[in-house]
């Protein structure tokens, strides 16, 4: 196999042969298409070449097709819906594709405060998000928004109710809590450590009593402010006949408060403002980091909303107009070049084309759609024109339809939360009848210390330490891994990746980078491999099929072909100076050249008469797979291969990631059966696969695992999705998986344990309520932190030691 | 101890202070981007920043 250099500018392969380079700060570098060079070029001549020193991730491929579409921004009509006008100033706010790193948001930046008439430009690479304004004469928000693509970065401009401002207000709500619990926190904390020592010592009454007060006087804000949303909880959990968690945290919460307001009126007893002001940061520390997470995986449904193209060609009275996409309505018929998105929902009208729908469902060959077939909104024509009558528009789209239900399910708890919530809103009725038991004891034999053991009964079984245990542990190990680029959508997940032996790859797209590159040309007829070659080119450069990928080279004299036939699913011909030629499978050139015996694994060209080449196409292995597949071999899971693709094709593949066991030529329900011969021997299955075909057998496998570039049905039906362009996350999330049902069960034994010894002891009144409160918070603080091992541990394992392991691991295997 | 009358309302006027400058840190946005200020102090505005007199470079094609 070539080896692959990688373009300096996107990180891709370069296509065997291609040699284009840019001077960077005096070093040529190599670049793997026009598209780079212009983009790389363009950055040095601004001056930008910073950027490269700066950025952690390689910058997305520009495209250079020519796309008007952005001229649709300019129309009254969209700019009422998007644009917001403070006097002479607009402005916008938009998502920007490919953003990555730090560097790429400078790198817009810089870029867009040079152009004329922009007054403010503030990107968030955390979030990709950024707010452009500009003055309204000076600019079109067309030539604005084509300014940024030229630089790779695809934006999209988001309407005024978004996601993304009710995300910042929930951000900046919880860390003002937090601020305040906290350093009422401290504050409270610092008299509580004088008051105890004054317990012990004895004080000045005076002076406790103002020391009191003002724990008071600091506890009640954090408790009304900072403790607001356990109250409103606990107050809807009331209000509907439930026993949630934020019950019994209200109740401890409020009840705590009141006797030490109490007590410090009538200067007896003990206070507790210590406990509810620490109490109160713990939880809300907790709620804030599983927000975050939350947070982080909201961007996968703007992903899916990026699909729609923005603007459209309505046929009327045969005439055809450019409109917005917000202007079709259900009848019309639009016309969508080859290229085009469907912008909705809709029925061809005539002729067969092929669509791409593998951003909607994975599946990287593009299929066959006929008269009177559905097509999908987002979905890219890569046949030939088409005219559809738009049957969905807006919300009632498939792809609107997609966004709901993984909106739906992020907004879902995980059902082990959701058992862990069950089991406490038991606990809690348990709790408040165990403490109405007490009450009821001590007021027969001791009425005076009665309130101060139902309180201690109230603080010490607080089921916070059993409640924190499950979801602690979870968050901190969904943050962990999606910073190693596994996104967890479902909390089974974690414990299936735990208990899990066996691991099936699909093949293309997954062990692979599911991007054609061509491998071997070999002439057969009367021209040379690299007039082969750019025949091949001159042809593919009408089809925007994936594998005419693998022919875009831009040096070298492309021809314009004429009489363009693109036959879907078989290959396209056309004539170049006269001549007809065929790329494609084995049977479509043979029609033209003749027959020949020969593999149908290949790809061929040939003209009238004459078979001209073998071309092998095949794909680049992921970077890092041969180390993850030998490194969850030394975690103890077995790998194999199960692919639809031909046998030499997933040999190669398998041979070079050093996979013994490989099935090839499956069908979808081959996949699925091979799947479920696994489970049948009892042995829990990780299913790793992008595509539709795949999708069926995701959801039979007990963990599924999509690959993030691009396949969002998949997506939807995993259990995680894979955002990392390297496949080394995948054994890492195997271990963090591990440790973190490991670090559940201790946390639920500590908990279980803790309370089931310090119950008995408060009811008998053993423990005074500030030991509870102590002992409480221990016990919370332990939970947190074990769980909180969970986080930054990972990515240090991964270092060069462990690699080194795995392939000797993988050697000796 | 009498002091303490005077330093803990003292200490509490100044925590009350700090909560309201992060109350207005955080309103004005400063914890949203967490990343890339660091980033920025390295980078070298000046060889890239709007130079006035200059015709902006307007080939965004």
């Amino acid at each position: 196999m070539p080896t692959t250099t990688q373009c300096f500018h996107c990180g891709e392969p370069i296509p065997a042969g291609l040699r284009l380079e840019v001077k960077l700060d005096g070093e040529a570098r190599p670049m793997c298409c026009e598209g780079c060079r212009a983009a790389a070029e363009f950055i040095r001549d601004a001056g930008l070449t910073d950027y490269y020193r700066f950025r952690d991730a390689p910058a997305p491929r520009p495209r250079t097709e020519g796309d008007d579409s952005w001229v649709t921004y300019d129309r009254p009509e969209v700019q009422d819906r998007l644009v917001r006008r403070h006097g002479e100033l607009s402005s916008v706010n938009l998502l920007l594709e490919g953003v990555r790193c730090a560097a790429c948001g400078w790198l817009v930046e810089r870029r867009l405060e040079r152009r004329s008439g922009v007054t403010g430009i503030a990107v968030n690479p955390a979030t990709g998000r950024a707010r452009l304004e500009w003055r309204t004469g000076e600019a079109a928000l067309s030539s604005l928004l084509r300014s940024i693509y030229s630089l790779g970065y695809r934006p999209h401009v988001l309407g005024a109710a978004d996601t993304l401002e009710v995300a910042e207000r929930e951000r900046r709500q919880a860390l003002k809590r937090l601020a305040v619990a906290g350093l009422g926190m401290m504050q409270v904390m610092m008299f509580a450590v004088a008051l105890y020592a004054g317990a012990f010592d004895g004080m000045d009454p005076v002076l406790r009593h103002y020391l009191r007060l003002v724990s008071m006087l600091v506890a009640t804000p954090v408790l009304l402010y900072a403790g607001r949303p356990f109250l409103e909880g606990a107050w809807r959990n009331l209000a509907a006949r439930q026993l949630g968690m934020d019950v019994p945290v209200a109740l401890g919460l409020v009840l705590a408060w009141a006797a030490s307001t109490w007590n410090t009126f009538t200067d007896r007893g003990e206070v507790y403002f210590d406990s509810v002001t620490m109490f109160t940061f713990l939880l809300l520390l907790g709620r804030f980091v599983e927000m975050s997470a939350r947070h982080r995986a909201g961007s996968t449904s703007d992903a899916l909303l990026r699909l729609q193209p923005i603007s459209a060609t309505r046929l009327r009275n045969g005439n055809a107009e450019r409109v917005a996409v917000a202007e079709l309505g259900s009848g019309d018929t639009v016309l969508v070049a080859a290229g085009e998105a469907f912008p909705a929902d809709g029925v061809l009208v005539e002729d067969a084309t092929s669509v791409d729908e593998s951003m909607l469902t994975g599946e990287s060959a593009a299929v066959l759609r006929g008269p009177g077939d559905a097509v999908l909104g987002g979905s890219i024509n890569v046949g030939r024109p088409s005219r559809a009558v738009v049957s969905a528009v807006g919300h009632d789209t498939v792809l609107a339809g997609i966004v709901r239900l993984l909106e739906r399910a992020q907004t879902e708890r995980p059902a082990i939360a959701r058992l862990a919530d069950r089991w406490a809103s038991w606990f809690v009725a348990g709790v408040l009848l165990v403490a109405a038991g007490v009450a009821g004891a001590w007021m027969i034999v001791d009425p005076a210390r009665a309130f101060e053991a139902t309180l201690a009964v109230l603080v010490v079984t607080c089921p916070c330490a059993l409640s924190l245990a499950t979801p602690t542990a979870i968050t901190a190990a969904t943050a962990s891994l999606a910073r190693q680029g596994l996104l967890v959508t479902r909390a089974e997940a974690l414990e299936g990746l735990a208990r899990a032996r066996r691991v099936v790859m699909d093949k293309t797209g997954t062990l692979t980078l599911g991007q054609p590159v061509v491998r071997r040309c070999r002439p057969l007829g009367g021209l040379g491999e690299m007039e082969c070659l750019s025949v091949a080119a001159s042809l593919e450069q009408a089809s925007t099929h994936p594998i005419a990928r693998a022919f875009a080279r831009p040096e070298g004299p492309l021809r314009a072909a004429t009489q363009v036939e693109a036959e879907p699913g078989a290959g396209i011909g056309g004539r170049l100076e006269g001549v007809r030629y065929r790329i494609g499978r084995r049977d479509f050139v043979a029609a033209i050249a003749g027959p020949r015996d020969a593999d149908d694994a290949h790809t061929y060209l040939g003209r009238d008469g004459e078979w001209l080449a073998e071309i092998e196409i095949s794909d680049a292995l992921r970077p890092g797979a041969a180390e993850a597949v030998a490194r969850l071999r030394s975690l103890g899971l077995e790998v194999e291969i199960a692919s639809g693709d031909h046998e030499a094709a997933v040999a190669t593949a398998a041979r070079a990631a050093g996979i013994d066991r490989f099935r090839a030529r499956l069908r979808p329900e081959e996949k699925l059966a091979l799947v479920h011969g696994i489970q049948g021997s009892g042995q829990p299955v990780v299913m790793v696969g992008d595509g539709v075909n795949d999708a069926p057998v995701l959801a039979a496998a007990t963990v599924s695992i999509a690959m993030g570039a691009g396949s969002s049905l998949a997506q939807t039906s995993a259990d995680a999705v894979l955002m990392a362009r390297e496949l080394d996350t995948l054994p890492e999330s195997v271990a963090v998986a591990r440790r973190t049902v490991g670090i559940i069960r201790q946390n639920l034994v500590w908990a279980v344990a803790y309370n089931v010894l310090a119950l008995p002891l408060a009811a008998f009144g053993f423990i005074p309520p500030w030991a509870a409160a102590i002992g409480m918070s221990a016990s919370s603080l332990l939970v947190v932190g074990n769980a909180l091992r969970l986080r930054g541990a990972a990515p240090a394992q991964a270092g060069p030691a462990a690699a080194r392991q795995a392939r000797e691991a993988g050697a000796n295997a | 101890m009498s002091i303490l009358y005077i330093l803990i309302p003292l200490g509490l006027v100044l925590v009350v202070i700090g909560i309201w400058a992060f109350f207005w840190a955080v309103g004005d946005g400063q914890f949203d981007d967490l990343d890339t200020p660091g980033w920025s102090v390295l980078i070298d505005h000046d060889a890239s920043g709007k130079r006035p007199g200059e015709a902006p470079p307007d080939q965004g094609t």
